[in-house]
């Protein structure tokens, strides 16, 4: 049931506590209690709005940030990761495998809003080796959505 | 000029679903509840590998059976699900849909005058096509209070020495009605006792929400008298590839496959080519697609037991079967001021059998946000009714 729970409350968080319940088949206090067992323990963090900014007059710029680092002794990355996670410009920050180390997704509001948090705070960090910035041109799917024209019904209306 | 026409098809009834969607069609507004066909689009995976076949100028046809790799994974399946081996050379045919397979499952086993039982409510074409065969089709009348299951008494009572085949179509279109286990042990013993056939349509057994499906092939002594059909439509959301199978004795798909290699020749191949990679790969979409009914499911029972409507709970496809009784109207009027007043298409029970009068089936192959609209407009409409008749 937790794991059902998840599924739906990931694509909409604006489910209400009846509907849940009935489309669950358990009490409207059952899902209360998951919930906030849910939240608890850390595995529900928090509920977001996706939004498709480019439909807005609001101008934003997001880029992905590779970065190289030098891990420390007894730490790996997690001390450089949690001196970049503070800026709140930083959308992500992801340990990967492969040729760089972080994945560090920000958001700002200019292109040199950007390049300056690369060059003014990014880079002069000790323990970053190097970095590769990648604007973000246009999104065609995020968190599972896809920005683009919504697809309209179009079986027959009766069908044996 | 002569008469152009076959008298046995023209006095075949046109579909009762049929004349129902052309008032439906004129009005464009409106929201169906009316569709057998899943909302969701064949998983990407699978499309994908159809594409890819194309590109690879897999154009031609295949064997007349099918793909020789697509009625191996259908074996395999038939094993993982239903526990049940079947002999991909000799046992299985690949048939353009579902409903192609029920149609030359009767043409290649029927003689002038056999009779066919058919459980009704059920899905249009078996009566039609038993008649095509050259069949007497028996009905039998399933009822609300037994959750419109088969019992062997209904079927002990419909069985003369003419009788030949048993249609059993669970899960079931329209009612979303299932048999259980000790469901099918029942019958299995009437149908061994007069020794007769059964043509199982599980075209919907992906879809059952209370424990796993069981297939009446797999209770013993059934396998060589089952002639089992499913296909990829409801499971894996293809119904436009119109691709399904049969799998039985090898004497009766031999005859079959006779049929089909002068009528058809072969299933298409892009489909064929697609349906491997569902077989292969597509369990956990199924599963994904299963869980989305179930949902949705809930919501419908929980709105008519919330109105008050009188409504079994089914088990499997994606159908609710509500009884409006009470409104003393005919299926067929309900639905259509329903349609007028509250733009919202269900089709009357009676299109699928007159043992469908005075329910209505409702798909629930919509989106959560359509249903409930839906469901909004037929509590408005049921109130409306209700005040009306105390007045």
């Amino acid at each position: 049931m937790r794991e059902e729970l998840l599924a739906i409350i990931e694509k909409n968080s604006r489910m209400d506590l009846k509907e849940l319940a009935v489309i669950l088949g358990i009490s409207e206090i059952d899902v209360v209690n998951e919930l906030q067992a849910l939240e608890d323990e850390g595995i529900i963090c928090g509920y977001h709005t996706l939004i498709n900014w480019e439909k807005t007059s609001i101008e934003k710029v997001s880029a992905l940030i590779e970065v190289r680092v030098t891990p420390q002794r007894g730490q790996g990355f997690d001390n450089v990761a949690e001196r970049i996670e503070k800026y709140p410009e930083v959308q992500s920050v992801y340990l990967m495998s492969g040729a760089y180390d972080l994945m560090v997704i920000l958001e700002g509001k200019t292109l040199r809003e950007v390049s300056s948090f690369v060059s003014d705070k990014l880079s002069p960090l000790d323990q970053v080796l190097s970095t590769a910035t990648h604007f973000i041109l246009k999104k065609y799917k995020d968190h599972g959505t896809v920005f683009g024209q919504q697809k309209i019904d179009d079986r027959e209306m009766i069908t044996p | 000029m002569r008469n152009p026409l076959a008298d046995k098809i023209v006095e075949i009834k046109p579909s009762g679903i049929r004349k129902f969607f052309d008032i439906v069609k004129e009005m464009k507004d409106a929201i169906s509840l009316g569709v057998g066909e899943p909302d969701f689009d064949t998983p990407w995976h699978v499309r994908d590998e159809g594409i890819y076949s194309l590109e690879r100028g897999k154009t031609h046809y295949t064997s007349n059976a099918g793909l020789e790799e697509l009625r191996q994974e259908i074996c395999h399946y038939m094993q993982r699900r239903n526990h049940i081996s079947y002999d991909w050379k000799k046992e299985v045919l690949i048939t353009v849909g579902g409903s192609e397979a029920i149609d030359i499952g009767l043409r290649a086993m029927i003689n002038p005058g056999d009779e066919v039982l058919i459980p009704q409510p059920s899905y249009v074409s078996y009566e039609p096509c038993a008649i095509l065969a050259g069949a007497t089709p028996v009905i039998i009348d399933l009822k609300a209070e037994n959750e419109f299951r088969l019992t062997a008494q209904e079927l002990e009572d419909a069985i003369t020495d003419k009788t030949k085949i048993l249609i059993l179509p669970f899960p079931n279109n329209p009612t979303g009605a299932i048999m259980e286990r000790s469901d099918l042990e029942a019958i299995a013993e009437v149908i061994i006792k007069h020794d007769i056939y059964v043509m199982s349509d599980e075209i919907y057994s992906e879809l059952t929400y209370k424990g796993e499906h069981v297939s009446i092939a797999s209770l013993p002594g059934m396998r060589d008298r089952t002639i089992l059909i499913n296909g990829f439509s409801k499971a894996y959301a293809m119904t436009g590839w119109r691709l399904g199978y049969a799998c039985g004795p090898a004497n009766i798909i031999a005859q079959m496959t006779k049929i089909h290699q002068f009528a058809i020749m072969c299933a298409p191949t892009t489909s064929q080519c697609a349906a491997v990679e569902a077989l292969k790969n597509g369990d956990e979409d199924i599963a994904t697609m299963r869980t989305a009914y179930n949902q949705r499911r809930r919501f419908l029972m929980n709105a008519f037991r919330e109105m008050g409507l009188e409504c079994f709970e089914p088990y499997g496809a994606f159908y609710v079967f509500p009884c409006i009784r009470e409104f003393g109207m005919t299926s067929d009027e309900f639905a259509t001021r329903f349609l007028e007043q509250e733009k919202v298409a269900v089709v009357p029970g009676t299109a699928f059998g007159d043992s469908g009068e005075g329910y209505l089936r409702i798909s629930y192959a919509y989106s959560l946000e359509t249903l409930k609209t839906a469901m909004d407009r037929f509590q408005r409409f049921v109130t409306g009714l209700r005040a009306q008749k105390s007045e």
